[in-house]
């Protein structure tokens, strides 16, 4: 036993040798120091620029509080119809084929793809009243310029294939014969989506959530020609700065990208505890 | 009794072709074919899962080709189990109780005994994701069984199992196929499967049925070369017979009695006897030939003889290979007795 022991140790050692010999290891180590520094250099020069006593301040401030709620409750409003909108679709993208699917993907994709300032401009288009939709929207009392409506509407067009992809593929990870079996046992379609399926895919539905809540939160593009008012944080961070300059916006950035990374930690979180389950 | 006319199914890239079959009530029956044929295509058509484009499926009596699978009373065991990985044994089996209106005092006694009688009774708590892979076989086959389904299919449930394991549950299969008389279609690509449990078995090709029969007659008496092939007969060579002569290629053997319009002559290795050239020991109608090559499996050797143009398969014992002192290359005497030669 020792033995053998001894000798994975040995074997350990010796690749740990190699691997530190080897110039490919080294090149891919050096990127990575780059890619890191690239990262976090001006993001903790960022946050570390603030006084303590600059951020107590901007915590204060109730705008900038307003703010940041807005920004959380419109991300989480844009998840929240991600995911009663897009699993349905989710999970038909991951069980079946039809005719025109990769074109669907790609539609669905769309969002990521096209300059952000355009979903707001194309948003709009719809929303006026020399289109039917827009007249049907205003009819109902639907307002999209300048209100939290119009807000959580861009929300949602950035954040939904986020939302589809993750949730997609973790259907797609379901094996299809675990809702045979369930079928076959004599649970109904519905049934085995809530005993079988809704088990199996729940984290990956968090997950998805929680990437979509996250693009949502950090939209500016969109947002700003949709709806500049309300204010959400990206855009009073873009307004201090124009305003008062960069002293100014770096305490609201600070909390921002605290926010954000709360919501990334529990991404990790409910990843990693995916791995573990698995 | 399961019974399926003209059971047609599309997929990309491959489809199911008019399929016939009838599965006697009682039956345990076996769908043979080599990967790709359509097997399970035809189970998942029965149970209910896949969309069909043509036929009828009838499961004991009941036309059931319009209904859902939950409404077809069609129990399944996949080779992988297919157990639900976020319950427990004791969940998975009565998974379907409720919908059978089984969880009754008299339906859950009879889901213990079934307990029991798999031997799962220590292991209802556990997750199935601890269990071997004999366990999990008897928990997916427990979990079938407890909502007494009118039919059993079986997707090559032996087949993902170490050995020790396989003849345990292929034990625990003809079991309580004799206990229960339940109607068993099971696909397979295993002839032990085939020969140990099954009455009767189809041969599959590329979404054709290319024989049903008993067992044996699909072993001994091939009606395709397809067929002989997948059945072991390693030699299916073109022939003509006339007046009671086989030609095969430039080679005439005498086949008394036998006439008539036959393309092909099946000929299991086994039955191909060799002698070293020049030995006494070969009957009449023996023929020259040469070993061409030798591959050693072990306790017998594979090898291939050419004689008068045509490549005979043929197995020896090692040992009896080693006895004749037979190598590549070395003349030698064939012999084939006519009774094994089965034409096609």
């Amino acid at each position: 036993m020792s033995s053998t022991a001894g000798n994975s140790a040995v074997i350990a050692a010796g690749q740990r040798r190699y691997q530190h010999r080897d110039p490919l290891f080294w090149l891919a180590a050096a990127c990575s120091a780059v890619i890191v520094a690239f990262i976090l250099v001006p993001l903790v020069e960022m946050m570390t620029q603030p006084t303590v006593a600059a951020l107590k301040e901007t915590l204060m401030d109730r705008d900038v509080i307003r703010s940041i709620r807005l920004s959380m409750v419109t991300a989480g409003a844009a998840a929240v119809i991600s995911l009663v909108f897009g699993t349905p679709l989710a999970y038909l993208l991951a069980r079946h084929r039809f005719p025109g699917k990769k074109i669907l993907e790609s539609i669905i994709d769309l969002p990521i793809m096209i300059p952000h300032p355009v979903v707001g401009i194309a948003l709009l288009s719809i929303a006026g009243r020399n289109h039917p939709i827009g007249r049907l929207m205003q009819a109902v009392g639907i307002e999209i310029m300048g209100t939290v409506t119009g807000l959580i509407a861009v929300l949602t067009f950035v954040g939904l294939p986020f939302y589809i992809n993750t949730v997609k593929a973790g259907f797609a990870e379901i094996s299809p014969r675990l809702e045979h079996v369930s079928r076959s046992l004599g649970a109904s379609a519905g049934a085995t989506f809530f005993r079988v399926t809704l088990p199996l895919a729940w984290r990956h539905m968090v997950v998805g959530g929680i990437m979509c809540m996250a693009r949502a939160v950090s939209e500016f593009g969109a947002v700003v020609i949709v709806a500049y008012h309300p204010m959400v944080a990206p855009v009073m961070i873009y307004e201090r700065f124009t305003a008062y300059g960069l002293q100014y916006s770096q305490p609201v950035a600070v909390w921002l990208i605290l926010v954000c990374l709360v919501l990334f930690l529990l991404l990790r979180v409910f990843s990693l505890d995916r791995k573990a389950a698995a | 009794m399961i019974r399926i006319d003209q059971l047609s199914v599309r997929l990309p890239g491959f489809s199911l072709k008019s399929v016939d079959l009838c599965v006697e009530q009682g039956e345990f029956f076996c769908l043979l074919g080599p990967t790709g044929a359509g097997k399970t295509l035809i189970l998942e058509s029965v149970a209910g899962v896949v969309t069909i484009a043509g036929g009828r499926i009838v499961v004991s009596g009941r036309d059931v080709t319009g209904l859902p699978p939950e409404r077809r009373g069609v129990g399944i065991v996949y080779q992988d189990c297919a157990l639900f990985p976020h319950l427990s044994v004791a969940k998975n089996i009565d998974f379907g109780l409720r919908y059978y209106r089984r969880s009754t005092p008299a339906g859950r006694a009879r889901c213990r005994d079934l307990i029991d009688r798999l031997g799962l009774a220590s292991l209802l708590d556990r997750s199935v994701t601890t269990l071997s892979g004999g366990e999990k076989q008897r928990v997916a086959l427990a979990r079938a069984l407890a909502t007494v389904p009118t039919v059993l299919l079986l997707d090559e449930p032996l087949s993902s199992l170490d050995p020790c394991f396989r003849e345990e549950i292929r034990d625990l299969f003809r079991s309580l196929h004799r206990e229960t008389g339940l109607t068993v279609l099971m696909v397979t690509h295993d002839f032990t499967d085939a020969h140990s449990l099954a009455q009767r078995a189809a041969i599959l090709n590329d979404g054709h049925v290319e024989q049903v029969g008993t067992v044996d007659e699909v072993f001994r008496r091939p009606l395709t070369a397809f067929v002989a092939d997948f059945v072991g007969m390693k030699n299916v060579l073109p022939v003509r017979v006339e007046n009671g002569i086989l030609f095969i290629g430039d080679l005439a053997l005498a086949m008394p009695g036998k006439n008539g319009h036959f393309r092909h002559a099946a000929i299991r290795p086994e039955h191909i006897h060799l002698q070293p050239a020049g030995s006494d020991a070969m009957p009449n109608g023996s023929f020259p030939g040469r070993i061409t090559t030798i591959s050693n499996q072990g306790f017998f050797a594979e090898l291939t003889v050419e004689a008068a143009g045509v490549i005979f398969k043929t197995v020896m014992l090692t040992s009896s290979l080693l006895a004749m002192d037979l190598r590549q290359g070395k003349a030698v005497n064939l012999h084939i007795d006519p009774a094994d030669i089965h034409l096609i």
